[in-house]
């Protein structure tokens, strides 16, 4: 008999109305009493404010409107608010890393309201350049979609996940584009000839 | 501990590529995912704590208005573990769904069944130090979709869960035992192996039923598993 290990559960599509369940105010519910995501970093937690926006583009070029996105980083100093992270315990209060944002039903935007993230301890000693981690889910992808943000004024050339990436041209499509002071427009393509990289992590 | 999870089985869930289920047709990446290893921004993730949750919020009969929706009362409860079979305690489960008629209420959805004014369709909670959850709510009713033109959903609901870290992320759809849509349901057959899809489907389990109230299903959830060992991992880059 072959080892077996229990499988994980199968994925399926979030569908149209993931709304309901994970950003009940997006969706005009107001029976629970907190919303999740919606604080990355409180008022009081140091480090440059910025905001990222973007849309996510299928095959056709037409934004999706009916995503939804998380994204996960760290904060200015490169920790991460979570148990396994040897630095979590020192993150200020306020700062959950956490965000959750829907592309806008009309224009296909989305906005998260952040601070830039530092670099991140890597594996074997080596440095992670800055970003943040990004999941995205929706009707018509059966499987969500993480990949990874990072930041055009910053040196990505030794960053681990970037290097891994053959075509200089598929590395551009994980790199922000700075619009002004602070913000920052990041645009997924989820095909076509410009495909983001997706990640398998 | 800080140990990587396992590799997950891409042949086991549903590609992105489906062409039955038409959406994903223009919204599946056709270039081979990119393959890294686990690093501290993988490893972690968002954590829950039961300060955000309020009292109703995992009893979708009356966690709308109070008083109590329409539809056949029914108990979902399971089990989240990893693929070690070791319980995922914390884990924050969010789910959603069509009322008894198949509409939700959501201004997107179209479909001609009524609302029904107390049931919203949404309830989340955390598991247990075991890995147990338990929901209360109304069957949804099976619903169209525009796909072909006689498409069908079988009666479905959907399941976000965060697990110990991002690589565990998952979302899902629960079904129930014994729906004759299986096999035409275009969403649930992205599913390559039916074996996969069938631990999608919640088998009754009157014994968690309440006598003269609810009956009960059971959905118990797997997530990714990690490894026991580090052996010269460094994971962390110490
Ligand atoms: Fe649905």
């Amino acid at each position: 008999m072959p080892l077996e290990y229990p499988k994980e559960t199968p994925a399926q599509t979030a569908g149209p109305f993931v709304h309901i369940g994970a950003m009940p105010r997006i969706a005009g519910f107001t029976c629970f009493d907190v919303e999740l995501g919606q604080q990355i970093a409180g008022p009081d937690v140091p480090g440059e404010r910025i905001v990222i926006e973007g849309q996510i583009l299928d095959g056709t070029g037409t934004p999706c409107r009916d995503t939804m996105v998380e994204v996960w980083q760290a904060d200015d100093q490169g920790r991460y608010a979570h148990p396994e992270d040897p630095r979590g315990a020192e993150v200020a209060d306020g700062f959950t890393g956490f965000g959750r944002a829907h592309t806008d039903f009309d224009t296909g935007l989305f906005r998260f309201e952040t601070i830039k993230p530092g670099i991140v301890p890597g594996r074997h000693g080596r440095d992670q350049a800055p970003h943040v981690s990004f999941w995205i889910v929706a009707r018509g992808i059966n499987i969500g979609l993480h990949t990874r943000m990072y930041f055009p004024e910053d040196n990505t050339s030794t960053d681990p996940v970037l290097s891994m990436i053959e075509q200089p041209h598929r590395r551009d499509t994980l790199i922000a584009e700075r619009t002004a002071d602070g913000q920052y427009r990041f645009d997924i393509r989820l095909q076509g000839d410009r495909e983001t990289v997706f990640l398998d992590v | 501990m800080t140990a990587e999870y396992f590799q997950r089985d891409r042949r086991w869930h549903p590609p992105a590529l489906t062409p039955d289920y038409k959406t994903s047709v223009a919204r599946s990446p056709s270039l081979p995912l990119l393959s890294i290893e686990n690093s501290l921004s993988e490893i972690t993730g968002p954590t829950f704590s039961h300060a955000a949750l309020g009292g109703l919020d995992n009893d979708l009969i009356l966690n709308f208005t109070g008083e109590p929706a329409i539809g056949e009362r029914t108990v979902v409860h399971g089990r989240v573990t990893d693929e070690t079979g070791r319980p995922v305690k914390g884990a924050l489960l969010e789910v959603w769904q069509a009322n008894a008629g198949g509409r939700y209420r959501h201004v997107k959805d179209g479909y001609l069944a009524p609302l029904d004014p107390n049931f919203g369709g949404c309830g989340r909670c955390l598991t247990d130090e075991d890995g147990f959850y338990v929901f209360r709510t109304v069957k949804p009713g099976a619903y169209p979709f525009r796909n072909y033109s006689n498409s069908w959903r079988m009666a479905h609901i959907h399941f976000s869960i965060f697990g110990a870290g991002l690589t565990q992320r998952l979302i899902t759809q629960m079904y129930f035992e014994g729906d004759p849509l299986r096999d035409q349901d275009p969403i649930a057959q992205t599913i390559p192996d039916p074996a996969a899809l069938d631990r999608l489907v919640a088998p009754l389990d009157l014994n968690a039923s309440v006598p003269l109230d609810s009956l009960a299903y059971r959905f118990d959830i797997v997530l990714r598993g990690r490894r026991q060992t580090v052996f010269e991992n460094k994971l962390e880059g110490a």
